[in-house]
């Protein structure tokens, strides 16, 4: 990101700011933030049976005749060139039908790079893709084998024989930092932030700490593995994928393979977990090259060990945080320095830095992070991006601060709670993090808590409660897009290149449009998960709900004025404007005059018309520029530690949430649990381990990488404010990435109230307790 | 000999490589059993074989000739033709995307059985008291082997509660 973007953001922020608020989306509060129905009751997932009884359908489960299953050769170095390869036994192997190498393959482009710019590009790195001899990575793939079964393509793989001509690679992070790169801009801020004069408050301070904080590599190890099932027809090109960028995918497919893009459909109704991973990786594009070459169909199912070699995970980070404060707490200055890995062919900003820009009021700010390029698989985004291993340092650091002065860690934060946007001074679309603050804590029992370290023992365990605050930023996408259409029975159909991984997506935004259009749920349906479908923008960011909201808000605008233009003059409506009617029972209705009312079904059939259909667009998203808008979050811990063994038991916790209006209870309760158990994860044992002699990964199964089991997960206790935004559609900010935020540091500041011992380095294990 | 598979008898595969999880979602066309690691890391292959829980994916599909093999997709459901666990799972919300939920099921069935026979686990206070009260801890050691990424554990156990509860284990 460059100088020429710092300077366009902070050129519309300017005019932004100039704009009166009502100009600007959420000028106008969305009346469904009070006039709710179906909305923020308790409705089951409609896709749950399906889904119980194993009937949703994934990627790799689409029936196809003549299939072919792919295998992958991974490249053994991290730099160099292939020198030899010997593919002739596998050409040879029963029920071989093609090995696909860079001898073979056909000329494709490099990925074109996710991003603002352009909503139908997917890529996560922008390397050429078997191409050539070149190795850049450990893990790339070398080699791909077509059989007629699953058992035959991988016997064939292990036939296949690479000499390679390595050079010295750049695989070690203390060594790659004095070579680090500073980039100019972080997402879409200034990288570099210094107002205030850091440096002297620091100095100058009563009280103060600077202390650095280490997080590891992480994986989002979703339970399906990512898999297509792709097939060729007529020149067209349908790929059966597990994606959270449908659009993205097939422009990038259409780029890629020189298509037209409406020659490449992408389908993906089903996601078995996403969490940042499943997005456009080789395996896809492989499998499209190769399937053509073989003129047959072609199933990629990534074996767990090909995840971690193709699929990008969060980056280690390193981060330097000091925070000075007056006798009575108030923060005088915040540093916040870093390195990250981020090779120069990768995409994904890990914006650690971005964190302390918004929690707190603080009278002085140095931040700025810096980049490693090493000889790696590229990044991906992982669930919370930069927030989650920011408030890891940031909240440990808070809670070290509030030991030194001898506060209570809760005081503390309510002394600097943000009132307004801590480095523009733009006010807040809505903010009560200290609500979530008084809710947490009289639900957590934090009055029980010793604020010397040490003091409670069970046994051989030492009990400690700790909390930390979580926050992710508010976003909307422009361009996702919903048609809606009324059938002559009057029943609704939404229908979107929107993604299910278990958000419930289809189960809310029916819920949304049964109260926008004034009908039960049972006359509602929702169609995502195509490309084939009005354009969505991927599942990320926590965008996709609010996103999807503003396009059925727009939707129903366009709704109205159809439908009374159908209605003609022969209606009880006649006369009315749009501004007149709302939608109730079916129909339209006047506002003043409820007695004037026409269902859709009767406008309809008079109008001879068997349905209605409008396109509604998510359009551009000023009010982030005009408005501060982050979710905040409260995080509490309780756990044990054994003196023994070091070991960490996790006995409770409670998140409390100030993100907007909650549209269903029953899965928003799941997704914030969601997000805390892989916060506990990272907390506790989640670690990518990387063999830094060699750039190859070491922990590639399940069995290495560890995700929470049932007996790591405790009760959690979830609860929210409900504030509605009023700048948001639904009143509602995005839910799915703020419950990892500030579940590591709220883990790691128990510790230390439990045995005094301050570990600053992720994950907690054993071997740092004792 | 055949393995019967959900009530039917189906002929092993003429690859004697071929695992059963494989013959379940390949050559049988039963997806409902997922694959999550194809290495005994996950759970999310859990079948029932002689009615005990099984890894399909260690499992070879020759191993379970003669054998009888139920999956997710041979429940036995009730009016709404859903098992009374499978409904527990939708109504508290035991899942997300769905992914890792069949074997948690089938996986819970068998755990059930194995409570009521008593075998004990690494959480059992008392090896010798002959009865398990199924506690959540018990619950979720014995459920361990079934890993969940979207975080839905706490739905999880509250629905097999609420079996355990229904089928008075």
């Amino acid at each position: 990101m460059t100088k020429l973007q710092n300077a366009i953001v902070g050129g519309v922020r300017a005019v932004i700011g100039h704009v009166p608020a009502s100009w600007l989306p959420g000028g106008t509060p969305d009346p469904l933030i009070d006039k709710r129905v179906a909305l923020g009751g308790q409705q089951t997932r409609i896709d749950g049976p399906d889904k119980v009884r194993g009937a949703a359908r994934f990627a790799a489960e689409v029936p196809m005749k003549n299939l072919l299953y792919a295998s992958f050769v991974h490249s053994a170095i991290a730099r160099g060139r292939i020198a030899d390869l010997d593919v002739s036994a596998a050409e040879a192997a029963p029920g071989v039908a093609l090995v696909m190498t860079h001898h073979n393959a056909p000329k494709m482009a490099v990925p074109p790079p996710i991003g603002m710019t352009n909503l139908k590009a997917a890529g996560n790195h922008t390397l050429p893709i078997m191409q050539d001899a070149k190795i850049r990575w450990n893990g790339q793939v070398v080699a791909v084998v077509l059989a007629e079964t699953r058992e035959q393509a991988d016997h064939a793989a292990t036939l296949i024989r690479v000499g390679y001509e390595a050079v010295q690679a750049r695989t070690q992070f203390e060594e790659g930092k004095a070579s680090a790169y500073t980039p100019d801009s972080m997402l879409v801020e200034k990288n570099r932030l210094d107002k205030g004069n850091a440096g002297q408050k620091l100095a100058e301070a009563a009280f103060k700490i600077d202390a650095v904080y280490t997080t590891p590599w992480e994986n989002h190890n979703p339970i399906e593995p990512h898999a297509s099932t792709i097939v060729w027809q007529d020149g067209k090109l349908i790929v059966h994928d597990a994606t959270q960028m449908i659009h993205g995918t097939a422009g990038s497919l259409a780029k890629i393979f020189g298509l037209k893009v409406g020659d490449v459909q992408v389908s993906s109704p089903y996601v078995g977990g996403g969490f940042g991973a499943k997005g456009l990786w080789d395996h896809q594009i492989l499998g499209v090259a190769a399937a053509k070459l073989a003129d047959r169909p072609v199933r990629v199912a990534l074996s767990r060990a090909s995840m971690h070699r193709l699929i990008g995970g969060r980056t280690q980070t390193e981060q330097r945080v000091a925070l000075a404060a007056d006798a009575d707490g108030t923060l005088k200055a915040l540093l916040h320095h870093g390195y990250g890995v981020k090779p120069l062919h990768s995409i994904c900003d890990e914006g650690f830095s971005l964190t302390g820009r918004s929690l707190y009021a603080c009278e002085s700010f140095d931040i700025v992070q810096h980049y490693v390029d090493l000889d790696l698989l590229a990044n991906s985004f992982m669930r919370g991006p930069g927030e989650t291993p920011g408030t890891f340092a940031i909240e440990c650091a808070m809670d070290e601060l509030a030991h030194a002065i001898g506060m209570d860690p809760i005081e503390l934060r309510r002394r600097n709670v943000a009132t307004r946007d801590p480095v523009s001074g733009a006010p807040h679309s809505q903010s009560a993090m200290m609500e979530a603050y008084d809710l947490g804590a009289a639900r957590f029992g934090w009055h029980r808590r010793m604020a010397q370290p040490g003091m409670r023992r069970e046994g051989e365990w030492l009990i400690g409660m700790g909390c930390a605050s979580g926050t992710f930023p508010f976003m909307r996408m422009p361009g996702t897009s919903v048609r809606v259409t009324i059938d002559n029975s009057g029943d609704v159909h939404v229908a979107s290149a929107a993604h299910e991984m278990g958000m419930g997506t289809a189960t809310v935004q029916r819920q949304h449009a049964a109260d926008r259009l004034g009908l039960p749920l049972d006359r509602v349906t929702v169609t995502i998960g195509d490309s084939s479908l009005p354009f969505a923008s991927f599942a990320g960011g926590s965008s996709q709900t609010a996103s999807l909201a503003a396009a059925i808000s727009a939707a129903s605008g366009k709704l109205v004025a159809e439908l009374l233009r159908l209605a003609g003059n022969d209606t009880p409506l006649a006369g009315l404007k749009p501004a007149e009617v709302e939608f109730a029972d079916g129909g339209l209705r006047g506002v003043e005059d409820p007695a004037r009312n026409e269902s859709f079904a009767s406008i309809l059939r008079r109008s001879g018309r068997a349905e209605l259909s409008v396109v509604g667009e998510s359009g551009a998203p000023l009010e982030i520029i005009k408005y501060s808008m982050h979710s905040t979050s409260a995080n509490f811990c309780e756990l044990r530690v054994s003196e023994v063994t070091g070991e960490i038991r996790v006995n409770r916790l409670v998140g409390a949430f100030d993100c907007g209006r909650i549209l269903n209870a029953r899965t928003a309760t799941s997704q914030f649990k969601g997000g805390m158990i892989m916060g506990l994860g990272m907390a506790l044992t989640e670690e990518t381990l990387l063999d830094e002699r060699s750039g190859r990964i070491m922990s590639t199964s399940l069995a290495d990488y560890h995700v929470p089991v049932h007996l790591d997960v405790p009760d959690i206790d979830i609860l929210w404010t409900d504030i509605p935004d009023p700048r948001t559609p639904l009143g509602a900010r995005g839910i799915g990435e703020i419950g990892t935020t500030g579940v590591a540091a709220a883990i790691a500041n128990a510790v230390f109230n439990a045995t005094g011992k301050r570990v600053r380095d992720l994950p907690l294990t054993l071997d740092k307790l004792l | 000999m055949t393995i019967c598979v959900n009530g039917t008898e189906v002929s092993p595969p003429a690859d004697a490589r071929v695992s059963l999880l494989d013959l379940l979602r390949e050559h049988l066309h039963l997806t409902g059993t997922k694959k999550g690691c194809d290495q005994g890391a996950c759970g999310a292959c859990t079948v029932l074989m002689d009615g005990d829980r099984v890894l399909s994916c260690l499992t070879l599909a020759a191993q379970a000739e003669g054998r009888d093999v139920r999956t997710v997709e041979g429940l036995p459901g009730g009016s709404d033709d859903l098992h009374p666990l499978q409904r527990a799972f939708v109504e508290h919300d035991g899942l997300q995307c769905g992914y890792c939920t069949p074997g948690q099921i089938c996986s819970a069935i068998a755990m059930a059985e194995e409570l009521r026979r008593g075998d004990p686990s690494y959480v059992t206070h008392d090896l010798t008291a002959g009865t398990l009260v199924a506690t959540r801890a018990e619950i979720r050691e014995r459920m361990s082997g079934n890993l969940c990424r979207c975080g839905a554990h706490n739905g999880i156990i509250d629905a097999i509660e609420t079996m355990l509860a229904e089928t008075g284990a």
